[in-house]
């Protein structure tokens, strides 16, 4: 706002002028708004508070936490950690965090591949491939996403029952029961070389910036990713073998009506996924060709006449600017397929709203379950927002 | 020099016919190789492609087309059982259209809800046209909005009374969207002001409301309009399940509009409140003629595109058993003689979505071009 007085040299304050008591006085009138807004919102607020007090009485609802240690009796198809219905509600609820925590996740790494895709395809010089692409993110984008969730859900339930499960590739399966792939028995190795595979991110990382430091001083370029393969994929490896390399692939097998191992994905869960991932793949799409359109083409003939590598002019001219208009809407979108995820409750996936729902149901403390749901959803919606800006103010163009 | 010529006369050649251009450069052949055939990884992606097309419609067509099913003699769907897989059941949208469109309304009545759409739409044109864009234009809507409810209730004018709760099918998503529209766009004008003035505690408030709203999903705002709002009201005081679903939206649309209209009142110049202030205007006058008209006019495009959002999102009422569109079409095959059909009715509905997001979108592209035009040129 006072960027034109920025500068000391024209700094002028207006003088100080006695506030008067009089509705000519901008600053008085200033007060009186504010009193005026502050106390009707009060009011209504107090107002609200009292009825709901009363109604509690009168229905006999104690308000309070206590419910969570109780008993919740309530089955949970899909839980990430140890749950059985004799657990308490605590235990549900963060059974319900996780689920939705897990479809969000994979959702949003999903629906970047797939969107930054369709997005790069549309703006293909093959015409049958840009339009293809067109027509996809216009149809995706016109239907609701309920709708789309309850379609993709039917087909699921349409599909063949376990024992003529479609089996496209050796170890896949794909019925009414849900999809099923080809894992391995996870064990305790498997979690160290992911950790150290993890270790090996931000190492590298930190080696890049310290290069890159180097390269500042003395305008020698220096290879990366030879030390950045070797700590992300070569340390891993050697943690595994080091822990005995194990390794039992867990094929799922049809065993009488049902099918035993492999990792499962329920139908509720692989709808649920399949319906936020197409469905926010059209926006991202979109995001994606605005990004990339808005580099302007002289900045590809620019580098290209200084002789850079398509790679290089890729990766250090053009990204850099189009992620500058990328992110701050892709922020958005990734809190719209957290938000979106709780459209679960409508085909039978448990996640947070879906087990708070039934929770508050069960036990009739309406408040605490909303007031749960909305907790859950703020704090994520908060740490998602937190990191992209921190991502977004690292991309964004230093200005002097 | 020009005397030099006309010493000596040259004959002037005749100009050659102009030369069309090689079949390879113009033409549809030229066309076809440039975008379809330009290199041979774009050959291969294109013959696949074309292959998968062609399979595909061949496909779809067959299932719903030539082996589909038109209409059943009443509710005996043995024919479209043993058409599954092959052939689509329309036979359930022709028997259940009547349902899907107009829910439990009473049956002699549908032409009701029917002209109640029809003004709907008919309200939409006139709101799109430029040339309504005008302070007449909030007369027609509140005429429009007047008649709807007139025609919905009835109770007057010959027309039997109908209850709220037998209200359903496309109606209720075209209320539930226009009416919050209404409703949420002043209050998101006034938001949006509100977060951009220098009182800090109405500025405080209004950020609140704002970043609240947007950090929480629709639906838990509706479960909160089901379940938590009575506990919120006097005793002995009810409010409908479906006015209280509508108050839910209108906060919903409220903030996301309202973050609309700040970017509007953001990208106005400076110079333009400056000068309001040197014309010695109140902030009131100041707004409602200088600001508003042009910060406005500037965000529509983002505004039809969160209005297109928000008609999708009216469907998320189905989870608290409202009966809109979506959950019309949900209700109509949970009887048992129409069980399994559901492919066929969601794609029903979604084409009468489509119809209605796909014309919003088309219009706010339209309407970017023409208003950016100034900055083409």
């Amino acid at each position: 706002m006072s960027d034109a007085t920025a500068d000391p040299r024209f700094k002028r304050t207006a003088p100080k002028r006695p506030m008067k008591l009089s509705w000519s006085d901008e600053r008085v009138r200033a007060i009186f708004w504010q009193v005026l807004v502050v106390g009707i919102l009060v009011a209504i607020v107090w107002w609200l508070v009292t009825n709901t007090q009363r109604n509690l009485e009168i229905r006999r609802i104690a308000t309070g936490w206590g419910f969570l240690q109780r008993e919740a009796g309530l089955p949970i198809a899909e839980h990430m950690i140890d749950y059985s219905p004799t657990d308490n509600y605590l235990r549900a609820l963060m059974v319900g965090v996780l689920n939705t925590l897990k479809v969000a996740i994979v959702g949003i790494i999903l629906a970047t591949i797939l969107g930054t895709l369709i997005g790069i395809a549309r703006l293909s010089k093959n015409w049958l491939v840009s339009k293809i692409a067109g027509i996809y993110v216009e149809v995706i984008r016109d239907l609701p996403l309920l709708l789309q969730l309850l379609f993709w859900y039917t087909i699921l339930q349409g599909l063949p029952g376990p024992r003529q499960a479609i089996n496209p590739i050796d170890g896949v399966f794909l019925s009414n029961r849900g999809l099923l792939l080809p894992w391995i028995q996870w064990e305790g190795a498997h979690t160290a070389a992911l950790l150290a595979a993890l270790v090996g991110f931000v190492l590298t990382w930190m080696y890049s910036d310290l290069m890159r430091a180097k390269q500042m001083e003395d305008g020698q370029p220096r290879r990366i990713w030879p030390i950045g393969i070797l700590l992300i994929i070569g340390g891993p490896i050697a943690v595994w073998a080091l822990l005995g390399a194990p390794f039992t692939p867990d094929v799922p097998a049809l065993r009488g009506f049902n099918f035993r191992g492999g990792l499962v994905m329920s139908p509720e869960y692989f709808a649920l996924l399949v319906g936020l991932v197409t469905y926010t793949s059209g926006f991202i799409a979109e995001i994606v060709r605005a990004g990339i359109q808005s580099v302007h083409s002289g900045q590809w003939e620019a580098a290209q006449a200084l002789g850079l590598k398509p790679g290089v002019v890729l990766k250090q001219i053009v990204l850099p600017q189009a992620l500058r208009v990328i992110v701050p809407p892709m922020t958005s979108q990734y809190l719209n397929i957290t938000k979106n995820s709780s459209l679960a409750v409508a085909i039978g996936y448990q996640d947070i709203v879906s087990i708070a729902n039934t929770t508050l149901n069960q036990t009739g403390q309406a408040i605490e379950g909303i007031a749960i749901i909305m907790a859950v959803y703020l704090s994520i919606s908060l740490s998602i927002s937190l990191f992209m800006n921190w991502y977004n103010s690292k991309i964004a163009l230093v200005e002097r | 020099m020009a005397s030099d010529t006309t010493l000596t006369p040259v004959s002037i050649p005749v100009p050659p016919e102009p030369r069309r251009a090689p079949i390879s450069v113009v033409g549809p052949i030229a066309w076809v190789r440039a975008n379809l055939f330009s290199g041979w990884l774009s050959t291969a992606i294109t013959l696949a492609l074309g292959y998968l097309i062609i399979r595909w419609a061949i496909g779809f067509i067959d299932w719903a087309f030539i082996n589909a099913i038109w209409s059943v003699p009443n509710n005996q769907t043995q024919a479209c059982r043993d058409a599954r897989g092959v052939g689509a059941c329309w036979a359930v949208v022709t028997e259940k259209h009547r349902f899907i469109l107009f829910g439990t309304y009473p049956y002699e009545e549908h032409w009701r809800p029917a002209l109640a759409c029809v003004i709907f739409v008919g309200l939409y044109i006139v709101s799109a046209m430029r040339r309504f864009w005008r302070k007449e234009l909030a007369l027609i809507w509140i005429a429009a909005l007047t008649a709807i409810g007139v025609l919905m209730w009835g109770g007057i004018l010959g027309m039997p009374f109908v209850a709220q709760e037998r209200w359903g099918g496309l109606p209720i998503t075209l209320i539930l969207s226009t009416f919050g529209l209404a409703f949420a766009f002043p209050l998101a004008i006034l938001v949006a002001l509100g977060r951009r003035s220098k009182m800090p505690a109405i500025k405080a408030i209004c950020v609140l409301y704002v970043e609240l709203i947007r950090g929480v999903p629709l639906i838990s705002l509706l479960f909160m309009a089901s379940v938590m709002f009575p506990l919120f009201l006097p005793e002995g005081m009810n409010i409908d399940k479906l006015l209280r679903a509508q108050i839910a939206i209108i906060l919903f649309a409220g903030a996301y509009l309202a973050e609309v209209v700040r970017a509007g009142l953001q990208a106005l110049p400076k110079g333009q409140y400056e000068a309001a202030d040197a014309l010695g205007l109140s902030y009131w006058h100041k707004t409602g003629f200088i600001i508003l008209p042009q910060a406005l006019r500037m965000v529509i495009p983002p505004l039809v595109n969160t209005f297109i959002g928000f008609f999708k999102d009216t469907s998320l009422v189905l989870i608290i058993g409202i009966f809109d569109l979506l959950t019309a079409g949900k209700t109509a095959i949970v009887e048992p003689a129409w069980q399994g059909f559901g492919v066929e009715v969601y794609i029903t509905i979604g084409l009468i979505y489509f119809c209605f997001c796909f014309a919003m979108s088309k219009y706010s592209q339209s309407l970017e071009a023409e208003l950016n035009q100034h900055r083409r040129r």
